[in-house]
């Protein structure tokens, strides 16, 4: 559905990614995982086609078409959706609007309820008077709403309390089970369990794509010993795709 | 004569978005004014509504009685249907001891080209009295209007005064809005303007409050969005003169095009060590991360920026 090809993207004089290579299938969970500033968002918002990440080098193609230079808009319109690791916040945008911005016929119950929560909120303010769990689980459902092929995850179980976790990964799990397609991008073990593959990014390349387990265990052994990713000598470590 | 006249300008008003059954109500408060013509005018038990013509406007009183809590919101509308025409309305309002009211007044000037409406308001709030005072404006698309609302405010003891202008359909014109709220012991001020500059729209707003009794409170908010040329200057004062007053200014205003100019100018002040007066203002183009996620929920860029800006003008 997805496939990445020698993706480059600079930002203010810095190689973000370096090279990306990836392919996500149809209908699967696929997991982005790694340290802080690996380049995850940075590739998740090149996908999405966010200013200021547009692609040096390289190709992003989606159901067969090269979508690298289209905007976000027009990326949306073809079935691509991020949510972002901190959502934003309208002020006098009520939960309802929010939900039926694109779609007024937006089953907007429904989807709260898929997401744990109740109807009394869909008037309050999409504002930062809601908590970070709240307004984690109503991006998810504004995600639903827009019926996407693929959903780009940054986060969405980050900052969140305990009790909504839960929720969350049923959510991606529901999504999941009505076609969409996914990218998911989280350091928690227990959301990775739900996933169908993983790649492991690094100094803004793809260092292993594999099974979940297999890519934590990669990660666990190689990453979490060392001071500082840069440091690693990749070329040592043997890559099982 | 009076009622074909009356009725044309309810047909406007409701357009512009007013309740004109207020206006036949008997049970309901109102004033309608036509240019220095009063086309109607109904006081209730508990509310006194005079009204005199003069030149150029009216000059109206109005007093809530004391404990009176008038139920549905009394209905004002003003306004001026030619094209040419000036409209100057002095008002005094007087809300007594313990008594509450909302008013729901409608400004309306669809065709100006060269129009001035001008209110100056005394309002006096008696204590532990409530008083909520809401201007929806209703302009046409050509922008000859000046329109320089101006009141002075005293709200006593224990009261709360909300004040909410609006002015969001056609063009501004030239707002000159110039507001002075004083605000007695535990008393509480609450302020809104809103406004949607366009064109070669000019808006200058200075809202001004003074605490000046014990844990008085007070909120200034304006939110504005400029296109085109329109500019805009908002200055907020506060001033925290007594024990444990607070006071917050809070601006936004939002550009949508390069040629738009906003300037926000608050001023906070403390005379008491005990009073605490905060404020922020961001004046900028619409937010990048809000126009991006209504873009990836499939929005084209000026549906996302419209529903931003509807947003912050509700």
């Amino acid at each position: 559905m997805l496939k990445i090809e020698n993706l480059t993207l600079e930002k203010d004089g810095r190689q973000i990614l370096n090279g990306i290579n990836l392919s996500v299938n149809k209908g699967e969970i696929y997991a982005l995982l790694g340290r802080n500033g690996t380049g995850k968002t940075s590739l998740a918002y090149a996908v999405m086609g966010c200013k200021g990440y547009e692609a040096g080098e390289g190709k992003i193609i989606f159901e067969r078409n090269e979508i690298t230079r289209l905007s976000i808009s027009q990326r949306a319109k073809l079935g691509i959706t991020l949510a972002w690791q901190k959502p934003a916040v309208f002020e006098g945008l009520t939960v309802e609007e929010y939900l039926k911005c694109k779609n007024n016929d937006t089953n907007v119950h429904g989807l709260l309820s898929i997401v744990g929560m109740s109807s009394i909120y869909l008037n309050r303010m999409v504002d930062d008077k809601l908590s970070g769990g709240e307004r984690k689980r109503i991006e998810l459902a504004s995600v639903m709403a827009m019926k996407p092929k693929l959903a780009i995850l940054d986060e969405i179980d980050s900052g969140i309390d305990a009790p909504s976790l839960p929720f969350i990964r049923k959510t991606v799990q529901k999504m999941r089970d009505n076609g969409i397609t996914i990218i998911l991008i989280s350091h928690s073990e227990d959301t990775l369990n739900i996933c169908d593959r993983a790649s492991l990014i690094g100094a803004g390349q793809v260092l292993k794509t594999a099974y979940p387990k297999i890519v934590k265990e990669f990660f666990t052994k190689h990453c979490k010993q060392c001071n500082h990713l840069y440091e690693i000598d990749w070329k040592e470590i043997k890559y099982d795709f | 004569m009076i009622s074909k006249e009356f009725e044309q300008f309810l047909n406007i008003y409701d357009k512009a978005g007013g309740n004109k059954n207020a206006f036949r109500d008997k049970g309901i408060a109102n004033l309608l004014v036509h240019k220095n013509k009063v086309l109607n005018v109904n006081s209730i038990k508990g509310v006194t509504l005079k009204s005199k013509r003069r030149k150029d406007g009216i000059a109206v009183n109005l007093a809530v009685h004391k404990g009176v809590k008038v139920e549905n919101p009394v209905h004002f509308c003003f306004g001026v249907l030619p094209k040419i025409g000036r409209q100057e309305i002095d008002i005094d309002i007087l809300v007594e001891d313990n008594a509450q009211v909302e008013i729901v007044a409608h400004c309306i000037f669809p065709n100006a080209v060269k129009v001035v409406h001008k209110m100056d308001a005394n309002i006096k709030i008696g204590d532990n009295a409530r008083f909520k005072y809401q201007e929806i404006h209703y302009h046409g698309e050509f922008g000859g209007i000046k329109v320089i609302p101006k009141a002075k405010v005293s709200v006593g003891e224990g009261s709360i005064y909300d004040n909410v202008f609006s002015l969001l359909e056609g063009k501004v014109g030239f707002l000159d809005f110039d507001y002075e709220v004083n605000c007695c012991e535990k008393s509480t001020a609450n302020m809104l303007v809103k406004t949607y500059g366009k064109g070669e729209d000019k808006i200058k707003i200075l809202e001004k409050v003074n605490l000046s009794g014990e844990r008085a409170r007070s909120l200034i908010k304006t939110r504005i969005v400029l296109k085109d040329k329109a500019r805009a200057e908002v200055i907020g004062e506060t001033y925290g003169n007594a024990p444990y007053a607070r006071g917050h200014v809070d601006c936004i205003e939002i550009l949508n095009g390069t040629e738009a100019v906003a300037k926000a100018i608050p001023i906070v002040s403390v005379k008491d060590e005990r009073a605490k007066v905060t404020h922020e203002a961001a004046i900028g183009s619409v937010d990048k991360r809000q126009l991006e996620t209504l873009m990836a929920r499939g929005l084209e860029e000026e549906e996302a920026i419209d529903t931003i800006v509807r947003g912050i003008l509700k």
